[in-house]
């Protein structure tokens, strides 16, 4: 049993993780629809900066997260703008492999800057260890940190969405580019907006899963960025309920699938959620239905 | 006398010649004016030498049989298309160049013939995306919900029920624009184009789809907005009834050249118009 509680503890850490990336995924896509398959690396960029202000710089652990949130932020605009950009009247399958090519640019861009072995990340977090039931129940303070973040990230950016202008520009451009064009929305620079508030969540993402995992390497972002991914779609892509549901609910299925059947097939099982999500409801969980105009 | 020593090779072409306007607003700079404007696509003319001048505070009709390239007319004016020749100015200021969001800042705003409301949006945020160039307040102020986020909300969400006021739909106001009644959805547009503060009002089939007695209140409502923002309306229409009821001037479009122009009465008498278009208004 408490080993069950363990594992549901950690499998809500790391959901919570995937819940961050997968709101970078799920905002890009809700507005400039597209799958931007760079947002992954971001994440590892993120935990690099980090890592540097941290090491080599000697920045105090906040200061640091914000300098790896700034330069993420300005890294997503500028990605949008050269890669994505030029291509907003391509087809969606040109703009897909430019966000392919464009997250191998970046770990390669990282393994020419820091080099492909494993830093040793240190855990920014300082938080003492929780230690419940008399001592059975151990919640680092990492866990902690982490649920926490995302229940922040989850509120601010729903007030964000629902109650500022900028917010509802957002979901306007979501749901029709030209008329929002037409009443007066710059649609560029509102999907610029986008790309830096998904990036600088993703920074924050990097933060905490190398925080809780600490080897970091170019490729570090990739695998959780694809899970995040599953996650957003899982959830219901463009969807901010969705990408919460979807990562926690990835998370879990993935630690109580790896403690209580294998742990090599771990992986498989976050992507077998994939294939049988798409099967069932390729709308996702909380979904919206496409509507095609008669 | 000495001689002329310079002279001027500057070629001269005519501008739109026969031009009206409402006599109230001769003295007034006209909203619009098109100068010989035009579209290609691939070789076939769908706009050509498309002239207009309206005033200050006309209420103009464009019509014409479907496919004379009326919404194209439109697209231009927004800038939705960029015209391969000709110019528009709007408030006298030349558009060349402007994309669709510096032409609704330059002062035009336009609804659609296939609605386009923000369907998952309410009432209320549809106006507000309408009145979103008017709201100053930066990132930070909105997500700290500083003091002035909050007055700005509470100026935007005043002036979002004043204007919906206009079609008594204050009371709809949280409700989504997606579950409103076809008539409803359409008024809101309306409403939506006019929170962006325009000079100069597109509608493009606005009474679609409404039965006599809605058509009769939205021809009043027309005139009741240009009476009370002073501005000007350019209206796409296929019932006659409102075309002839309420437009000042009237121009005809067919196979995407203007055929004619002029008042109602005049447009009602002019052969090349009855066999264009009121010959044929069964298939309308």
């Amino acid at each position: 049993m408490i080993s069950f509680l363990s594992h549901l503890v950690n499998g809500i850490s790391l959901g919570s993780v995937y819940a961050i990336i997968a709101l970078g995924y799920s905002m890009v896509y809700g507005i400039a629809k597209m799958l931007n398959f760079a947002h992954g690396d971001v994440i590892m960029v993120g935990a690099y900066i980090t890592f540097c202000a941290t090491q080599y710089w000697g920045l105090p652990p906040v200061v640091s997260v914000l300098a790896a949130m700034l330069v993420c932020t300005v890294l997503g605009v500028v990605i949008e703008r050269l890669a994505y950009k030029p291509l907003r009247a391509a087809t969606s399958l040109a703009v897909l492999i430019t966000a392919i090519g464009m997250s191998y640019f970046l770990q390669n861009a990282a393994q020419l800057i820091w080099g492909a072995n494993p830093k040793s990340f240190p855990s920014v977090i300082t938080l003492p260890t929780l230690s419940l039931m008399g001592g059975q129940l151990l919640i680092s303070g990492e866990t902690m940190v982490t649920v926490l973040a995302n229940v922040i990230i989850m509120i601010v950016l729903t007030i964000f969405t629902s109650k500022t202008k900028m917010g509802r520009a957002m979901r306007a451009v979501s749901e029709d580019k030209g008329a929002a064009e037409l009443m007066g929305i710059n649609v560029n620079a509102t999907i610029s907006l986008t790309f830096a508030i998904g990036s600088a969540l993703a920074a924050v993402a990097g933060v905490l899963l190398c925080s809780a995992y600490p080897a970091l390497m170019p490729t570090t972002g990739s695998m959780p960025g694809i899970k995040a991914f599953t996650a957003a779609v899982f959830g219901g892509i463009g969807s901010i309920p969705g990408a919460l549901v979807g990562g926690l609910l990835l998370g879990v299925i993935e630690i109580l699938g790896k403690a209580y059947i294998s742990m090599e097939l771990g992986d498989a099982f976050v992507f077998a959620v994939l294939i049988i999500v798409l099967l069932v409801k390729p709308t996702g969980l909380l979904g919206k239905k496409v509507h095609e105009k008669v | 006398m000495t001689q002329i020593k310079r002279k001027s090779d500057t070629k001269m072409v005519p501008v739109p010649s026969m031009a009206i306007v409402p006599e109230r607003d001769i003295d007034k700079a006209p909203v619009l004016e098109a100068r010989h404007l035009g579209i290609e696509f691939g070789g076939l003319k769908a706009v050509d030498d498309f002239n207009i001048i309206i005033g200050k505070t006309e209420i103009a009709g464009l019509i014409g049989p479907n496919g004379a390239g009326k919404t194209t007319v439109f697209n231009l004016l927004t800038k939705v298309y960029q015209p391969t020749t000709g110019t528009v100015l709007i408030n006298g200021k030349d558009t060349h160049g402007m994309n669709t969001v510096q032409a609704n800042k330059a002062g035009i705003a336009r609804t659609f013939q296939n609605i386009r409301l923000f369907n998952n949006m309410t009432v209320e945020e549809n106006v507000r995306i309408g009145l979103h160039n008017q709201v100053k307040y930066g990132m930070f102020s909105g997500i700290l919900r500083a003091p002035s986020y909050w007055k700005q909300e509470k100026k935007q969400h005043e002036k979002s029920l004043d204007l919906l006021s206009i079609f008594d739909m204050q009371d709809m106001a949280d409700v989504k624009a997606g579950s409103l009644p076809y008539g409803a959805q359409r008024r809101l547009e309306i409403v939506r184009a006019l929170a962006t503060n325009p000079s100069l009002l597109l509608l493009d089939e606005p009474a679609a789809g409404m039965n006599p007695h809605e058509t009769e209140e939205l021809m009043e409502n027309i005139i009741k907005i240009r009476d009370q923002f002073q501005i000007a309306v350019l209206l796409i229409e296929h019932d006659m009834n409102l075309v002839m009821g309420i437009c000042e001037g009237i121009c005809v479009l067919n196979y995407g050249r203007i055929i004619a122009k002029g008042t109602a009465d005049e447009i009602q008498q002019n052969p090349v118009v009855i066999e264009a278009y009121l010959g044929k208004q069964k298939e309308a």
